[in-house]
């Protein structure tokens, strides 16, 4: 028989609503960080956000001119692969439809990349249509560096590893190219909600 | 929270690690392959899980990635992307207590 | 010639506790009752402690052995309450004596120390940091070693001291073991030792001269460690010679 511990129950767990939490997932209310190295520390003054790879004119914009760009407020549940969720987590940011528009590529893959070494790949088109952004506030505050500030991008609806902290760009790729994660042993693609959380899942 | 919190010391990895070897790795000595510096892995820093999704070595003096051990699925995928060298200790027998 | 407790596959095993001892307002000492197969361990090492709730739930902990390896069939870990953590409060109030605790160890090579590294010893404490240096101070007396050594503690106050009246007792016996406690909160009325946080004046006040050849095992929490590691090598001791454990933010 397995054992048990008397007595123990763990954290307490709350009901989710039916249909919204992926499978072996459990919602939290606090917000976990995890991070795979140090937290850079950036100043403004030195940021850039690129656009890189397969691009006739890469593109590039200081702090300044990413902050001018036209933002939306996003509310979204996060998955992290480690097994908690949280319900509408609040962000603003710069949709990535606003900084490819215009963009001719043939490019299906993108690795994003961060400063302290992380990368993540993604295909394209998953960050596309409204689907992806560059995010620089968390709950109405610019976003702490621990949770990826200055700016992180967010893309929901993966595990969110795939939504690279301290992120400083894009590079368009014609092919497939793991990131850190994904070279580690974590699934290439991370769709929560078929628990694609290991490779060969 | 104070982020220099996430960090732990390469110690903290050993019983995943001997999960995995049948040595322990906390006490080997190791040389980074990008700076050089020879050290213990259990002096390297560490980020682990429930803070990171694996484990990640990173040399202690510059940073780079020395070891990541990833577990799940029913498998232990092991990189050792900047180990140039690893020395572990044979074991040496307790002698029986009297 | 170097004492390595044999290593063999590690497995999960189950340890009955034996007794319990209130060292602090929130720390207790469970001692589980081990196995004819457990290995032996060497002073420092930890055990990695494992709780599974009835519905499949686990939570994994690593906590450092307290007790010395010539305590032999038995094994002691001190746990400190962490307010909103999930297996210290569980450790501290619900386990109690004839239940079972979960466990896998000896583990750990680096942060150990078994009287071959030689050299005078400085044993630097932060809180429950103190746990794994209790073990080495205990193998030291059990092993009737006279390698000088110097336990430097910070505690916020002395009610907070764990193990308090036997490291004065060990101190005491006058066989090179010295104790200084530093308490960085409260203070009781006539207090004449540290009243602040470990610095570079206490360190050369109370820590050995580098060319004394002295080795250091550092153990608390991260700023704590962070700031005595690097404060000992701006005195002049080689980094090698410091040992360094941290406490993770998951320590509850």
């Amino acid at each position: 028989m397995d054992f048990i511990s008397r007595g123990f129950r763990g954290r307490p767990r709350e009901q989710a609503p039916a249909g919204r939490l992926p499978p072996g997932q459990y919602m939290v209310r606090d917000f976990p960080v995890l991070s795979a190295g140090p937290t850079p520390h950036t100043p403004l003054s030195r940021w850039t956000f690129s656009i890189t790879g397969e691009i006739d004119e890469p593109r590039q914009w200081t702090w300044e001119q990413f902050r001018a760009l036209p933002t939306e407020t996003i509310t979204k549940d996060i998955h992290c692969v480690t097994k908690w969720s949280k319900f509408d987590t609040v962000w603003e940011g710069v949709s990535v439809d606003t900084l490819l528009d215009g963009v001719d590529t043939t490019a299906e893959y993108v690795l994003a990349f961060s400063d302290g070494g992380y990368t993540t790949n993604i295909p394209l088109q998953d960050l596309t249509e409204g689907k992806a952004w560059v995010a620089f506030a968390f709950g109405g505050e610019p976003l702490e560096p621990e949770h990826g500030g200055p700016a992180r991008l967010l893309v929901p609806h993966l595990y969110f590893w795939k939504s690279a902290k301290w992120v400083r760009g894009l590079r368009l790729m014609s092919e497939n190219s793991p990131g850190f994660w994904e070279t580690y042993g974590y699934h290439d693609y991370g769709d929560p909600w078929r628990e694609q959380r290991y490779s060969g899942d | 929270m104070d982020e220099s919190q996430l960090r732990l010391d390469g110690n903290a990895a050993a019983g995943i690690l001997r999960e995995v070897f049948a040595m322990d790795v906390s006490g080997a000595q190791e040389a980074c392959a990008s700076c050089g510096t020879i050290g213990w892995m259990g002096a390297q820093h560490l980020y682990m899980y429930p803070l990171a999704p694996g484990a990640v070595v990173r040399c202690s003096t510059c940073g780079d990635v020395l070891m990541v051990l990833v577990r799940g699925g029913g498998r232990y995928r092991l990189a050792l992307p900047g180990l140039r060298w690893l020395e572990m200790r044979e074991p040496v027998q307790a002698p029986p207590e009297t | 010639m170097a004492r390595a407790a044999v290593q063999r596959r590690l497995t999960w095993r189950r340890g009955r506790v034996t007794r319990r001892v209130d060292e602090t307002p929130r720390v207790r000492t469970l001692v589980l009752a081990l196995e004819e197969d457990w290995p032996g361990h060497l002073a420092g090492q930890h055990v990695d402690v494992r709780l599974t709730a009835e519905d499949g739930y686990q939570a994994q902990r690593s906590y450092s052995i307290a007790s010395a390896p010539e305590d032999v069939g038995q094994l002691a870990i001190t746990v400190e309450r962490i307010g909103d953590g999930e297996v210290s409060p569980y450790l501290v109030d619900e386990l109690t004596e004839g239940d079972q605790l979960e466990f896998r160890g000896p583990i750990g090579g680096y942060f150990v120390w078994d009287e071959t590294p030689g050299g005078p010893l400085l044993l630097v404490a932060g809180g429950s940091g103190i746990c794994p240096l209790m073990a080495m101070i205990r193998h030291r007396a059990a092993r009737g070693s006279r390698v000088p050594t110097r336990l430097l503690y910070s505690s916020r106050s002395l009610e907070d001291v764990i193990y308090r009246e036997e490291v004065d007792l060990l101190a005491a016996r006058s066989d090179g073991l010295e104790v200084f406690h530093t308490l960085t909160r409260d203070r009781p009325a006539g207090w004449t030792g540290y009243a602040r946080r470990i610095d570079l004046e206490m360190l050369t006040e109370v820590g050995w001269r580098p060319d004394e050849g002295p080795l250091g095992f550092v153990c608390g929490p991260t700023p704590l460690v962070e700031a005595v590691a690097e404060a000992l090598v701006q005195l002049g001791w080689s980094p090698d010679r410091v040992k360094t454990e941290r406490f993770g933010p998951t320590g509850g």
